[in-house]
């Protein structure tokens, strides 16, 4: 490994650190037991297999958004539907759960593909708004999530709610439809198995197909690969259906692994953690499953640590800002970056000698 | 030594991305000479240069103006100093008057806060005047024709007290009458004590209207001499290393039949300006019809039209009998249909990316480098080591990324990537622009190769010396249309090409640019 990508992880680490030394600093300023507090965030998930699967579990969606937001993001489509399509591919499992009766096994898949589905049809809108129109996906995509977001408390309140429910949520899924537990005292059911499929078919996707060389070209120089030849609008219409086509799917998954019922009324927020999970991963959808892992952690460890002291959660809030501003920054260990290449470049003049 | 206005001495200076520009450099200047900075591309000459002006800060070293160190850490600085810079692309604002630009940034106030503008005129006017500069300062500049521009520039640069001039190839924009002008120009400047770094890729030039020269390469001072000390021959072998040949040695052309027919083309830009006027030209297999001209008289677009970019243009262009409007841009490159473009960085490559994935950007899909849908890596990383050897790309291995080589490399890896898919036509615009002189050699000895093997090349060029030396038929392009049109080329002379291209002469027969 050159010193170069030994300094990029470098970096990454130094990142996280720094990032979490803040948050320990505001925590031991703002505290009455400030090193139980730090004791509680960095060791709580470990304290327990139950625990432990909660970081899992978290992990578990973050993985699918964040692997359809790599997709979207390698394409230089920036844009945030896939907290949009996480909603509607939740929505749209529970409507297959609820009413296509099917037998267990076949039940979930049938529900997870419409998900998806729905998931990516909820991406094409921006992706055409761009095509046609050339309005920015960014500013689309951001406005559609609230559109989502309602569509979804229009079919709840009109056509799934159960009025026995105490809170405004769906009839009961039946059992026929849930994803089964695939670890015993952990509430860890068989989507992990499709995350990590997924996982893998993102990475072989965007790495090693053909489609996918097209789309990292034209999201590193769109005239360049329009002069090549590559179709752009192509690029932008399979970008976008696939990243919303996975986490359409990783709304169901979600829905139908860890809910009884649809009650989501608001935004979860795992389209908006993809893209911290995307930055830490580099676009690489390879990476996506540790940084998912990561952040899932230390928002367990967060959980924990206020539940048992006087620190509130949010301060994950901090510490993930400092991480993605740090590896936002080009410019960050850039002259200690600088000196190593010096003193590389240098010994080499020395050893070639006076030509 | 009293002379000596400038040194820089033992200046290293090391980019992020580990390459070495400069090594070691030592320069000096006397007061009042014309020096000339020249080597390759990469040889690092505009990084010295950057250095000297505040762009770059240097990793050792220093500077000694006038018998005194100093540190210049920024253009403000540099100015400040009396050392003032002529990029190669103009830095001046078009939408405002020439007076406007030279005063720019150093305003004459009135009440201490509006700008001053008849005074402003005023001082334009007379340091216009002082240095025998003949132009309208009332002009705005994106209306001046490029010479003027140029000048200034120049002025500009004055303006803010420049004793030292740096000129980054100014005569690479310049028709032969325009560099002329110029160089009467500096001459007087030097007269009036001015110090001037004529950086250029000319040797001609150099011989013409430098008193000293100093060859870089490789990031090494190759020495300096005296310029009437020196041959032609000498300064070229010592800025590549080998004697590069100067003429090349080209068979007679052998044309076939006619495979790009162009008829009555006119394309106008986003402003409504008429770009191309009604232009028509054939090319057959086996020749290379070179297109001169000075830059921004339609060849750009003329390209852009030839190869699909642009289809918002009427008129035909038949390529193999097919109409390039159906075909678009795919359908074009699948009739082997290969492009040079003219701006390398935003058309030719992607620079984060690296070697390999950008030269495959066109031929991902043959068979040979993929499956349905799979890309076979193995055949590419093989074939990428191929293209590496067979076009001397300096670099690690095909994992660096692009952005990471030298300006000739780069360029190496566009023609790597066009010329490896077998071309049968070829569109090169400006081939060769900003590169060094070994690379450019490798890159037209290819081009003479694949015409002989039968490829129709369209050669569009500013360079005078490679339209002459690689064109079968030479056309020059002048506000849109053609201007002129010579079939044999040996008998043309530089003077008659530039009043073409001025549009100072004009041919309206046009004969012998259409086959029947």
């Amino acid at each position: 490994m050159s010193k170069t990508s030994k300094l990029n992880i470098l970096r990454t680490a130094l990142s996280i650190i720094i990032a979490l030394a803040i948050s320990f600093i505001i925590i031991y300023f703002i505290s009455e037991e400030p090193f139980r507090a730090i004791n509680k965030m960095i060791l709580g998930p470990l304290r327990s297999r139950r625990i432990f699967g909660n970081v899992i579990e978290l992990m578990i969606p973050l993985i699918f958004t964040g692997v359809g937001v790599c997709i979207m993001f390698s394409a230089s489509q920036f844009n945030l539907g896939a907290e949009g399509s996480f909603h509607i591919g939740g929505l749209v499992g529970a409507m297959a759960a609820l009413w296509i009766p099917l037998p267990s096994f076949i039940h979930p898949l049938v529900a997870i593909l419409l998900g998806g589905i729905a998931g990516a049809i909820f991406t094409f809108i921006p992706a055409l708004l761009k095509i046609k129109t050339s309005s920015s996906e960014l500013v689309s995509s951001l406005m559609l999530n609230y559109i989502a977001l309602s569509f979804g408390n229009y079919i709840l309140s009109y056509f799934l709610k159960d009025p026995k429910a105490g809170a405004p949520a769906s009839y009961l899924i039946p059992n026929t439809a849930r994803l089964s537990i695939l670890i015993n005292d952990t509430s860890i059911h068989t989507g992990l198995i499709i995350a990590i499929l997924v996982t893998i078919f993102g990475y072989i996707f965007l790495y090693k197909s053909k489609t996918g060389y097209e789309i990292r070209v034209a999201g590193q120089n769109e005239q360049f690969a329009r002069y090549s030849g590559i179709n752009i609008v192509k690029v932008i219409l399979i970008s976008q259906l696939l990243g919303g086509f996975i986490a359409g799917i990783g709304g169901s998954v979600q829905l139908l692994g860890m809910y009884r019922r649809f009650s989501w009324i608001v935004l979860l927020g795992y389209g908006w953690d993809a893209v911290i999970v995307t930055t830490l991963a580099k676009k690489n959808p390879l990476y996506v499953p540790i940084s998912a892992f990561f952040l899932a952690y230390i928002r367990i460890g967060a959980d924990i640590m206020s539940r048992t002291t006087d620190v509130s959660p949010e301060i994950v809030s901090i510490t993930q800002g400092v991480i993605i501003i740090l590896i936002v920054a080009e410019q960050f260990l850039s002259k200690y970056r600088h000196k190593i290449i010096t003193k590389e470049a240098k010994s080499l003049l020395d050893t070639e000698g006076v030509e | 030594m009293s002379d000596i206005i400038l040194e820089m001495k033992d200046i290293l200076k090391i980019y992020p991305n580990g390459i070495v520009a400069n090594e070691h450099i030592n320069l000096s200047l006397k007061k009042g000479e014309i020096h000339a900075l020249l080597g390759e591309n990469g040889a690092g000459k505009s990084t010295l240069m950057k250095v000297l002006f505040g762009i770059e800060i240097p990793e050792e070293g220093e500077i000694i103006l006038k018998g005194k160190r100093v540190y210049i850490k920024s253009p403000h600085e540099a100015i400040a100093n009396g050392i003032g810079m002529v990029h190669q692309h103009f830095m001046l604002v078009p939408s405002l008057t020439a007076a406007e630009n030279i005063i720019l940034g150093v305003e004459p106030r009135k009440f201490g806060l509006f700008t001053n503008m008849e005074k402003a005129i005023e001082v334009a006017d007379n340091i216009a005047k002082m240095y025998n500069f003949d132009i309208d300062v009332r002009a705005k500049v994106e209306t001046l024709p490029v010479g003027i521009k140029q000048k200034v520039e120049i002025l500009k640069a004055l303006y803010r007290g420049a004793e030292i001039l740096i000129l980054d190839e100014p005569t690479a924009v310049l028709t032969p009458q325009e560099t002329e002008e110029l160089f009467i120009q500096l001459n007087k400047l030097k007269e009036k004590g001015h110090t001037i770094i004529f950086i250029s890729h000319k040797l001609d030039e150099i011989k013409l209207i430098c008193d000293r020269l100093t060859i870089m390469r490789n990031g090494k001072n190759k020495g300096t001499y005296k310029t009437e000390d020196v041959t032609t021959e000498e300064i070229s072998r010592l800025m590549v290393g080998r004697d590069v040949f100067l003429e090349f040695d080209k068979e007679k052309a052998n044309p076939k039949k006619t495979v790009l027919k162009v008829r009555d083309v006119s394309v106008k830009n986003k402003l409504g300006n008429l770009k191309v006027n009604n232009i028509s030209f054939d090319i057959r297999e086996g020749e290379i019809l070179g297109i001169a001209g000075v830059e921004g008289n339609g060849q750009n677009e003329l390209v852009d039209i030839l190869t699909g970019l642009n289809e918002n243009y009427t008129g035909n262009v038949l390529i193999f009998n097919k109409e390039a409007k159906e075909l678009g841009i795919k359908g074009i490159r699948d009739l082997k249909v290969s492009h040079i473009p003219e701006d390398r960085m935003t058309y030719g490559c992607a620079k984060d990316m690296d070697i390999l994935q950008n030269v495959f950007s066109n031929q991902y899909g043959d068979e040979k480098y993929s499956s349905k849908y799979l890309l076979k890596s193995k055949a590419m990383e093989t074939r990428a080591e191929e293209l590496i050897d067979e076009f001397l790309i300096k670099c690690n291995s095909f994992k660096q990324s692009v952005g990471m080589l030298s300006g000739g490399n780069i360029q190496k890896v566009v023609v790597a990537r066009e010329f490896s898919v077998g071309p049968k036509i070829i569109v090169a615009n400006q081939p060769t622009r900003g590169i060094d002189v070994g690379a450019a050699e490798f890159i037209r000895k290819k081009i003479i190769e694949f015409r002989d093997q039968g490829c129709a090349v369209l050669l569009v060029s500013a360079d005078l010396n490679e339209v002459f030396e690689l064109s079968d038929r030479l056309a020059v392009m002048y506000k849109g249309e053609f201007s002129g049109v010579f079939t044999n080329v040996e008998e043309l002379t530089e003077e008659e090409l530039g009043k073409y291209m001025l549009g100072l002469k004009k041919d309206e027969k046009l004969e012998g640019i259409i086959y029947e």
